[in-house]
């Protein structure tokens, strides 16, 4: 694709601004921003804080009053700027599809533009329209009122990718979609984004949808100043000031825990015992563990039943008989936030970690979820303070 | 044949319009060729000496005043909402609109003296009058656009050239033809002055019926401009949906 080093930012932002005329206030001052090729880059901030000034700066739709925007290492500020946007997939938030043409159309503008054959162009209408799930046979040749909210919106990406552009940039691109219809457009977008590796600015003002979405995230403060600039789970585990901490809202731990995954804990031991042992046995086994539980597991290590003190007391009947029903049983690659969750709904307080079929590999108790969110804190705050001598971050991430 | 009906589907005034137009043209023709004419109605109502002349050269000052309105207003509307040059709109729709504001008679009249009593200058005259409607509505249809809709084609990397051609226009295109309808049926009502200053047209036969109180003359000339009127505003309503981009 690309010749020149992939180190190498695909889109920098150098000190650009933004003075609208007739305003005071610059909508943009002094920005300066690296996007990394590859990279899901979300800009999030308050409503009216230069998010779509700043997007639309990238590919000249409004011409900085100062600065230099460069894009593959070569100054774009003064080139044509028709010429550059068809380098570049833009999908606005108000979607914009053209109503007098149909859906293949509409997708084929760019490739059009380019001058493609026509052979070319129609199987590539087919491909896109395949890629964001519509498929061609009904979609092609219908028109944009015929089209759902949530078609209407893949249609617009399909179109944003017409000539596989390298850059992307999206301005709320799921805004105004029920919130079902946007989870799914936001899932098939990251599965799509997996295989594609384009680099993506995208401009939201929703902070969960910014730590879904992105790889990194820049929290914008009035004028695109920069608030804090990190991956989610950075942010989310040490908001360097009041403003990000206020913005992405309470709750923030929990939704910290959304990033990291059971596989990666450290389990420590439990006590168990096969569902054929004696009552004398599972009491010897209780009693030299600190936990208040014994976890029975049948022949093939599935775990079965959550047994205590008092149930061994009570009776003798066999071990898988009694006690609670083990429910919380998570996957090595659930987050840390539905283990939370399940854990919250066990009688033991813990979840039972199972391979695919279903086997014992340990048990989640609450202090390691404690132990890691301590973890990310002292991580996130650890990485500001070698950055920056003390904490005090703006700047770029590690 | 096929398609075009399908166009004039589910628009019943579409389809009965022409059948009215027919029956009202054969009873006035009936009446007039059966009625009892002195000789200078006979020679007035003469169809292929005096009626289809007038009648065609009615329909030829009609078609060249129209042309000349969409050569002129269509580009200049363009013009005037280009960013540009917008701060001239104000200005150019306050002469257009006096333009309208100045009694017919009178402008005929100062053309006339001016230029001479023509075919040319009755041209001239409906032209400038039904620049306006169509002026305004090109103006007016082309701002309408949906702004996303420019920004989503600019943003690609159309040229503001491409963007206008193949976004903006199409979308303006059933405001624009409104705005051509109405020149044109203001135009055959204006053709019917064109014998003032020596034009020609329907308007010769209504006003010798007139002036010799000829009643049945009169009603032949007004009703054949009525009947004229509605057909070109037909022919134009079928354009319209013909022409209106599907999707819209
Ligand atoms: N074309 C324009 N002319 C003048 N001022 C503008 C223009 N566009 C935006 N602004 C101003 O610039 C500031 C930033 O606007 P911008 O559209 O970039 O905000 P935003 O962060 O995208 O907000 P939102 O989340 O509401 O879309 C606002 O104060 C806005 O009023
Ligand atoms: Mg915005």
């Amino acid at each position: 694709m690309n010749q020149s080093d992939t180190t190498e930012p695909m889109i920098r932002l150098d000190r650009v601004s933004k003075v609208y005329p007739g305003q005071s206030s610059p909508a943009v001052a002094e920005l300066s921003l690296d996007i990394a090729r590859g990279e899901v880059l979300v800009l999030v901030g308050p409503s009216g804080c230069g998010k779509s000034t700043t997007l639309r700066l990238i590919n000249r739709m409004i011409e900085p009053s100062n600065g230099r925007i460069i894009f593959d290492g070569e100054d774009v500020t003064g080139v044509n700027p028709d010429l550059l946007r068809r380098r570049i997939g833009y999908v606005i938030q108000q979607i914009g599809l053209f109503p007098h043409m149909t859906i293949a159309d509409n997708v084929a503008t760019v490739p059009r533009l380019l001058g493609w054959k026509k052979d070319k162009i129609r199987a590539r209408v087919d491909e896109l329209l395949d890629m964001v799930g519509l498929e061609p046979n009904v979609y092609r040749d219908r028109y944009p009122k015929e089209l759902s909210g949530g078609q209407a919106q893949r249609c617009g990406v399909a179109r944003a990718l017409g000539a596989d552009p390298e850059v992307l940039l999206m301005d709320e691109p799921f805004g105004a979609i029920d919130p079902i219809t946007r989870d799914r457009l936001q899932n098939e977008f990251l599965r799509l984004q997996s295989e594609l590796k384009k680099t993506i600015v995208f401009v939201t003002h929703d902070i969960d949808e910014a730590m879904k979405m992105g790889d990194r995230i820049a929290i914008l403060k009035e004028s695109s100043q920069i608030a804090q600039l990190d991956k989610p789970e950075h942010i989310l585990a040490y908001p360097v000031d009041d403003f990000v901490d206020d913005f992405i809202g309470s709750g923030s731990t929990l939704k910290g825990l959304s990033f990291e995954r059971v596989r990666d804990l450290e389990l420590s031991p439990y006590p168990m015992i096969r569902h054929n042992a004696g009552h004398a046995q599972a009491r010897r086994v209780l009693d030299e563990a600190p936990q208040r539980w014994l976890l029975v597991l049948d022949d093939m290590d599935r775990p079965l039943r959550w047994v205590n003190d008092s149930h061994l007391d009570r009776t003798d009947r066999p071990l898988r008989d009694l006690g609670h029903p083990v429910r919380a049983k998570v996957e090595p690659n659930a987050t840390l936030h539905d283990t939370l969750e399940a854990m919250l709904t066990s009688m033991a307080g813990c979840a039972c970690v199972i391979d695919k079929r279903g086997s014992l590999q340990g048990v989640v108790e609450i202090e390691a979820l404690t132990d890691v969110i301590r973890r990310l804190r002292a991580n996130a705050r650890k990485h500001y303070e070698d950055e920056n001598g003390q904490s005090q971050p703006t700047g770029t991430p590690s | 044949m096929a398609p075009g009906l399908r166009l004039l589907r589910g628009n019943v005034g579409l389809m009965v319009a022409p059948v009215v137009i027919a029956i009202a043209g054969v009873l006035l023709a009936v009446r007039v060729g059966g009625a009892e004419k002195d000789f200078s109605e006979a020679s007035a109502l003469q169809w292929s000496e005096r009626l289809w002349p007038q009648l065609r050269r009615h329909i030829e000052l009609t078609m060249w005043s129209t042309f000349w309105v969409l050569i002129i207003a269509i580009p200049l509307g363009i013009l005037l909402t280009r960013p540009r040059l917008k701060f001239l709109a104000g200005p150019v729709l306050t002469v257009a609109n006096s333009g309208q504001a100045i009694p017919a008679y009178g402008l005929l009249v100062l053309l006339a003296a001016w230029l001479g009593t023509t075919f040319s200058t009755a041209v001239i005259a409906f032209t400038i009058f039904a620049i306006l409607p169509v002026l305004r509505n090109t103006m007016v249809g082309l701002d309408q656009v949906d702004k996303s809709v420019i920004e989503a084609g600019r943003g690609m990397g159309m040229s503001r050239r491409r963007a206008l051609v193949s976004i903006e226009l199409p979308l303006a295109v059933p405001v624009i033809l409104a705005g051509v309808r109405t020149a044109l049926v203001i135009n055959v009502g204006m053709a019917a002055l064109a014998f003032l200053i020596g034009g020609g047209g329907l308007g010769e036969t209504i006003n010798s019926g007139l002036k010799l109180q000829r009643d049945l003359t009169t009603f032949t000339g007004a009703a054949m401009v009525a009947l004229l009127a509605l057909t070109v505003d037909w022919i134009a309503a079928v354009a319209e949906r013909v022409l209106r981009p599907r999707g819209l």
